[in-house]
């Protein structure tokens, strides 16, 4: 089925424009993508991408070019919960390969791969500005800062029960939908 | 202890407008609109203070670019894509105090004659952008957003935009580029954006740290910010403290305090982790030269290092390095400075944009030959070459990325050849995967090496 957002999110997408100048609708494409991609799969398949280049009224390949550039974007499926454990410097410093290690390890996968409960995907990514909190990851809209192994089994035993822990991305209370007009008219 | 950007950050209440009034917030707002523009410019000049993002070029001298003559709207952009890698400052004050942030946002925006102002937040951070859009609701709702703000003729948008995971995007014309929509490609300059920035219209793109400082110094004066710090280096600094140290976090500091005291001073660093010993200092962001423990503690010259955009460059890159972003990276004695660089040439090489060559080849190059190195396949003559490929990067790409690509190398090559040299001559040692913790052992080596050309 070709995707398409439901009515109450179009409208929440029209407020999104409005905060961008009026001939300048194309500023909305990385938040509209983040919202693609929450929405349809976790992940930006090319009817997704299609989809948003006609919502914008742009050519197929200015998204897919937007797309591919930005590292959040995901252009395969993943499992469901994607651990993006940082890597750089500081967190280097820190034990972060042998946590990653460790991560992959527990789960039974390698780097980008989906485990076979379709569950976990880990990823090693670029610093998250959480250095004075190494070694630290992201898990969906949080980030988990000073990891040990032990913080590492409680978080995926948790998850593996189906606990929620408030990181799923929750279009209810996203940012991306405050209109600047309707604000300053009250 | 002088706080001016993270004055009141004890009381959690600040995150919000009531708390953050009780502290004294968005007085600046109701000064300045009994202000002219032009005259806040002069204030933000006389203060000296200067871009905290990382380039420490004058705030108010940027400000005074903006070409005001051109019937374009002009737009103020925040570059909150805090990403350089040791810096969380931006996001810390963002997270804990976001108001500080909108107030300096309308005060700059009204000196500026911006009707519309954007803050672009990394992409990761969704939860401080979150933060920011809550505190932007409430300036809205009391108006001091919107139209006519406090009742005056001056009205403003602001806008929290979010990026999508992209380093280069820090780069000021590719952010630009990001929030039109496009992928995060640094334009050539000029046009500068003082001209033609944001759809090409004048723009001007400070730091949030920058943009933080300016309602204070609207409220007290440029003077008196002048007052603050160290000759030319004024004012506060946020320094985010990481690695080996006993108490990580980020510091605002008056500038000019040592770097000697900063890392082991109870009030700050707190000293090296587990009672080792300090090798080396990354201290303003992994793109600055790093420089052993005695080049850092006291410049070449015998004199104490402070923490100063001046006394950190004391003996340019052959001795010194820079205040950067503040980014303050600590490692003891066990760390290995070959892996370090490694990982830091495989981050730049992972970032670059591939615009130029020099930098999409040659941040690839720098990465293999460490890696090579680092795993105990190099020869002396990669040493040679990695430098020789950073100087080929430096100076001849479109943007800052490839000197910052190539700075850490050129600079870990400088002060730690010897350990270079121990990888290549005792692969061996260097495959063991505990060779990282036995890495004090280079320090021996060194010795004997030396001893050895006598």
């Amino acid at each position: 089925m070709n995707p398409t957002f439901s009515e109450s999110t179009l409208s929440k997408i029209n407020r999104l424009l409005s905060r961008y100048p009026a001939d300048k609708r194309k500023s909305a494409l990385l938040p509209l993508l983040h919202m693609a991609q929450a929405e349809f799969g976790g992940y930006l398949s090319p009817e997704t991408m299609d989809y948003v280049a006609q919502l914008l009224t742009l050519r197929p390949i200015e998204v897919y070019e937007v797309a591919s550039f930005y590292t959040m974007f995901h252009k395969q499926p993943t499992g469901k919960y994607v651990l993006e454990v940082c890597r750089t410097g500081p967190c280097a410093l820190n034990g972060a390969e042998s946590i990653i290690d460790y991560i992959t390890r527990k789960i039974g996968v390698t780097i980008n791969e989906i485990s076979s409960d379709g569950l976990f995907t880990v990823k090693e990514v670029e610093c998250l500005a959480s250095c004075g909190t190494a070694p630290m990851m992201q898990l969906g809209e949080r980030y988990i800062e000073n990891l040990t192994e032990q913080k590492i089994d409680d978080i995926i035993d948790r998850l593996k029960h189906g606990e929620r822990l408030d990181i799923e991305p929750n279009p209810e209370n996203s940012i991306l939908f405050r209109s600047c007009q309707g604000q300053s008219n009250g | 202890m002088v706080k001016l950007l993270l004055d009141g950050i004890e009381d959690p209440s600040i995150r919000y407008l009531n708390g953050y009034r009780a502290h004294g917030g968005y007085q600046s707002i109701e000064k300045a609109i009994t202000m002219s523009p032009l005259d806040i410019v002069e204030e933000v000049k006389k203060s000296g203070l200067r871009g905290r993002g990382g380039a420490g070029f004058s705030t108010g001298m940027k400000w005074s670019f903006l070409d005001r003559k051109s019937d374009k709207p002009r737009y103020l952009v925040c570059n909150a894509d805090e990403s350089e890698p040791g810096t969380f400052k931006d996001r810390y004050l963002m997270e804990k105090i976001p108001h500080r942030l909108i107030e300096g946002m309308i005060v700059s925006s009204y000196a500026l004659g911006v009707r519309h102002a954007f803050i672009y937040v990394r992409g990761e951070l969704i939860w401080v952008a979150k933060h920011l859009e809550h505190a932007v609701g409430e300036a809205y709702s009391a108006g001091y957003l919107g139209n006519h703000i406090l009742g005056s003729n001056f009205s403003l948008d602001l806008t929290i935009h979010v990026g999508a995971g992209a380093y280069i995007c820090g780069e000021e014309s590719a952010l630009l580029e990001s929030l039109e929509g496009k992928r995060g490609y640094p334009r050539i300059k000029p046009p500068f954006p003082a001209v033609s920035g944001l759809y090409g219209c004048p723009t001007v793109i400070n730091n949030v740290e920058s943009i933080a400082a300016v309602p204070w110094i609207v409220t007290h004066g440029g003077d008196a910010y002048s007052k603050i710090g160290v000759d030319k280096s004024t004012g506060t600094k946020l320094i985010s403290a990481s690695g080996h140290i006993n108490r990580p976090g980020v510091y605002e500091i008056e500038l000019g305090l040592p770097v000697e005291e900063f890392i082991y001073s109870e009030s700050y660093c707190g000293g090296i982790k587990n009672g080792r010993a300090l090798k080396a200092v990354i201290a303003g962001g992994s793109s600055v030269p790093i420089l052993p423990a005695e080049l850092i503690l006291k410049t070449a010259s015998g004199q104490p290092r402070l923490m100063t955009y001046e006394s950190l460059n004391d003996g340019g890159f052959t001795s010194g390095t820079m205040l950067g972003s503040g980014g303050f990276i600590v490692m003891d004695d066990t760390t290995c400075i070959v892996r370090n660089t490694w990982n830091l040439a495989r981050f730049y090489h992972h970032e670059s944009c591939g615009q130029c060559s020099p930098c999409r080849e040659g941040t690839g190059w720098m990465e293999k030959i460490l890696h090579r190195i680092e795993h105990g396949h190099g020869t002396q003559a990669d040493i040679d070459l990695l430098v020789d490929v950073s100087k080929k990067i430096e100076g001849n790409t479109i943007c800052a990325l490839g000197d910052a690509a190539a700075w850490p190398v050129a600079s870990a090559v400088r002060h730690f050849r010897h350990e270079f040299e121990f990888h290549v001559r005792h692969p061996d040692q260097v495959t063991a995967p505990n060779h990282v913790a036995n890495a004090a052992a280079y320090k021996y080596e060194e010795i004997t090496h030396a001893k050895n050309n006598d």
